[in-house]
């Protein structure tokens, strides 16, 4: 009882913010384990060879326009990149200490389970579908980049040259190209000559990737990135180096972004309930005591007004006089500058 | 006093604000025809910059005077503070239509604009609920400032109205604020990886509110300073008496607000024991803000109402309001995405500060337009008494 009347009071505050950390239900955000039949892709760094067939492909699949350089151009490699709105998909390769060869890593969305940019976008342009992608719907968007903010993989990319129509552009899974039958699997998975991608339902891949690791421990880091990060991603990876070593964040945690939000949204209700009650009730008390004070100032203001009552009306008379012949805009405030005058001349003169 | 107001066209002021208007008026075509690219230096990584920390973030802060004032005059009973109320309420009108208008120019549709609220609501958005808000809020400031404008035009039925609705329209305006200057701090909550530790707390909608209250109430006084001068012929004997009070109450209530706020800023460095990052440079940075522009003021506000000095007060409210916008920047702009390699850090171009500066001056002008014609720092005297 005590704690529910301190939350209600932390609400009124606008506090909830301190309940950052409360279960994710608090906002209506039932913790979402993911679709049973959602589909996940598997990256094996240890088997990636950096050709960039994928980037091609994705290229291809989602009739992106031709890239500066030629995908077969491995020079692309020297520096590292992200992912824009002209390319869904990038490969980065990494020296990392002590190993013998260079280790790459390709970079698109991860699909998460709980999506930072679905939860942050305020028209619900994004959707996570029943087969574990996650897809932008252009025909709403706005336009705020919100979504970029609140991706915690930096993902989506923005068409920052289209003065009036631009788009959030991201990796889709190849959600539509799948749906309509045009493929079977994503097209950088189709494309792979390693197998370093693997698609299939995400139960399934999790296996596999856990697989790996017992098989060959001593190749593998023993962690499948994804399965937790951010509350779950749909695109999960291997690493023979440790990941931060190519390119990717060991300290995201694994609270999912609606519940970094639900204790803010939570007090919304909250402060629009009892605010106004709370607001109220100090409106009736401190107009209870102006009244008490008003009536005690009236009655001085009617001895001292009345005690004088006709020399203020000659003054204002001649005050009212003068001021008609003032331009029409100035009128008001002279007259009431002569009252004013009237009323202190009054009270001096009362005082002397 | 005729003579008075009729100036030349060409002081310094108004060709500042010309020069200023003709470069707005490029870069909107810029804007508009090149997209964000042609005038932002905004990229994948740094997606928001000055027109969010600056135009929206800074500007509903610096007009949270409204709803600090109307509060306190109208539901805190400080009738004192009367003659403050209207160029507050005015200045926040003002500010967020402002707001409002910036945006246009950082989203990339904004026709859209209304589409989160009327066509499909995105509810788990923070970003919803600021827009939600601001909406209504606008709304709101809208109908009490019409009060002034009914006046000017001499609509007493209407206005007399309209006035009956101050006290429900002031405890709606509370209620709104609350909510979207808690929630402009709320936006950065889903994005722990990106802002530095140090400003990051799950305590900042709550820091972002109380400081909102801090620069409302110092607003009052700053801007009750800078339209001291060019607008004294305007202000009549009440609120120039009641002037010097406002601005002593007003200092000691924001003394003690900012007060409470350093109080939270340490509550949250605690609750996430964030005491390491203290000893580095960005620690430093983060006390030169905490002492230099919460500390600081709270203490000189204190003095300053104590011994009645109101030079000192003034200096001091330019300080918090300062202080504010720091936080906001560093909040939005210099603590967020602190991890990106300096090559791929955010810098504003001078497109976006030229539209900043455009969207200042364009609220400045309609400012002076309205207080040199309709009765804002002074009361109309056929409804003297009906305050
Ligand atoms: S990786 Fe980013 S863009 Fe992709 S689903 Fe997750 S939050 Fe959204
Ligand atoms: S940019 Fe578009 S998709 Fe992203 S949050 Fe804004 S409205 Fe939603
Ligand atoms: S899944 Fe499709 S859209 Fe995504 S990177 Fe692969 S090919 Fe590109």
């Amino acid at each position: 009882m005590r704690r529910r009347k301190f939350l209600a009071l932390m609400g009124v505050a606008g506090a909830g913010l301190a309940l950052g950390k409360t279960p994710a239900q608090a906002a209506g955000n039932v913790h979402f384990e993911g679709y049973p039949d959602a589909k996940a892709v598997l990256f094996d760094a240890t088997r990636c060879i950096g050709c960039r067939k994928c980037e091609a492909a994705c290229n291809k699949v989602n009739k992106l326009p031709a890239p500066a350089k030629p995908f077969d151009d491995l020079k692309v490699l020297d520096g590292e990149r992200r992912t824009t709105a002209k390319a869904y998909t990038v490969v980065n390769r990494y020296q990392p200490a002590g190993a013998a060869a260079p280790v790459f890593r390709k970079l698109q969305c991860n699909h998460c389970q709980e999506p930072a940019c679905a939860s942050a976008c305020f028209v619900r342009a994004f959707k996570k579908n029943p087969d574990g992608s996650v897809t932008y719907d252009a025909s709403v968007c706005v336009g705020c980049r919100y979504c970029m903010m609140a991706c915690p993989f930096n993902v989506p990319a923005y068409e920052y040259d289209e003065p009036l129509t631009p788009r959030v552009m991201k990796c889709t899974m190849c959600h539509p190209q799948i749906e309509s039958g045009e493929l079977t699997m994503p097209g950088c998975v189709g494309a792979c000559p390693k197998e370093a991608l693997v698609y299939g339902k995400r139960k399934d891949i999790l296996k596999i990737a856990h697989a790996r690791i017992e098989a060959f421990p001593g190749r593998y880091v023993d962690h499948v990135y994804g399965e937790s990060e951010m509350g779950g991603t749909n695109w999960l990876y291997l690493s023979g180096v440790p990941f931060k070593e190519i390119g990717m964040r060991e300290d995201l945690g694994v609270t999912s972004a609606p519940e970094l939000t639900s204790g803010a949204l939570a007090v919304v209700p909250m402060v629009a309930a009892v605010w106004p009650a709370l607001l109220g009730g100090i409106w009736a008390i401190s107009k209870r005591n102006g009244k008490v004070a008003d009536e005690e100032r009236k009655e001085a203001v009617k001895t001292a007004v009345a005690a004088n009552q006709a020399d203020n009306d000659a003054k204002l008379a001649k005050a009212k006089e003068q001021a008609e012949k003032d331009k029409k805009d100035s009128i008001e405030r002279e007259v009431k500058k002569a009252l004013e005058e009237a009323a202190s001349a009054a009270k001096e003169e009362e005082g002397a | 006093m005729t003579s008075e107001t009729k100036k030349t066209l060409f002081t310094p002021f108004n060709i500042f604000a010309g020069i200023v208007l003709l470069i707005g008026a490029y870069l909107t075509v810029m804007r508009f025809t090149g997209g964000l690219a042609a005038v932002t230096n905004l990229d994948d990584n740094n997606p928001w910059g000055i027109w969010i920390g600056f135009d929206l973030l800074c500007g509903v802060a610096l007009a949270a005077g409204g709803f600090t004032t109307s509060a306190a005059v109208y539901i805190f009973g400080m009738k004192k503070y009367h003659s403050a109320v209207r160029p507050a309420i005015l200045t926040a009108f003002l500010g967020y239509a402002l707001v409002v208008f910036a945006l246009h120019y950082d989203v990339g549709r904004p026709w859209r604009l209304p589409y989160p609220i009327f066509l499909q609501p995105g509810t788990t958005s923070l970003l919803y609920e600021v827009g939600l808000c601001v909406f209504l809020y606008l709304t709101v400031l809208a109908i009490e400032y019409s009060v002034a404008a009914l006046e000017w035009l001499g609509l007493k039925k209407l206005r007399s109205l309209v006035h009956k609705l101050t006290l429900l329209l002031t405890i709606f305006g509370v209620v709104l604020s609350t909510l979207h200057q808690s929630s402009l701090g709320a936006l950065y909550l889903i994005a722990p990886s990106k802002l530095h530790p140090l400003w990051y707390s799950t305590y900042l909608p709550i820091q972002f509110f109380v400081s909102a209250i801090a620069v409302g109430l110092s607003m009052v006084i700053f801007e009750g300073t800078l339209s001291h001068k060019p607008f004294h012929h305007k202000m009549d004997a009440t609120f120039l008496a009641e002037h010097d009070g406002v601005i002593l109450g007003f200092a000691r209530g924001a003394s003690m607000v900012l007060a409470c706020y350093l109080a939270i800023k340490i509550i949250a460095l605690g609750a996430d024991n964030n005491w390491k990052y203290l000893v580095s440079g960005w620690g430093a940075w983060y006390l030169f803000e905490i002492l230099g522009f919460v500390a600081l003021p709270s203490l000189l506000y204190a003095i300053g109402s104590r011994e009645r000095n109101i030079k000192l007060i003034k200096w001091t409210a330019a300080l918090t309001v300062f202080g504010v916008v720091l936080n906001r920047f560093n909040v939005s702009l210099v603590a967020f995405n602190w991890q990106l390699p300096s090559a791929q850090r955010y810098f504003p171009s001078w497109g976006e500060i030229g539209v900043s500066v455009f969207v200042v001056v364009v609220g400045i002008l309609v400012f002076r337009f309205i207080v040199t014609r309709m009765p804002i720092f002074y009361e109309h005297p056929e409804y003297k008494d009906a305050h």
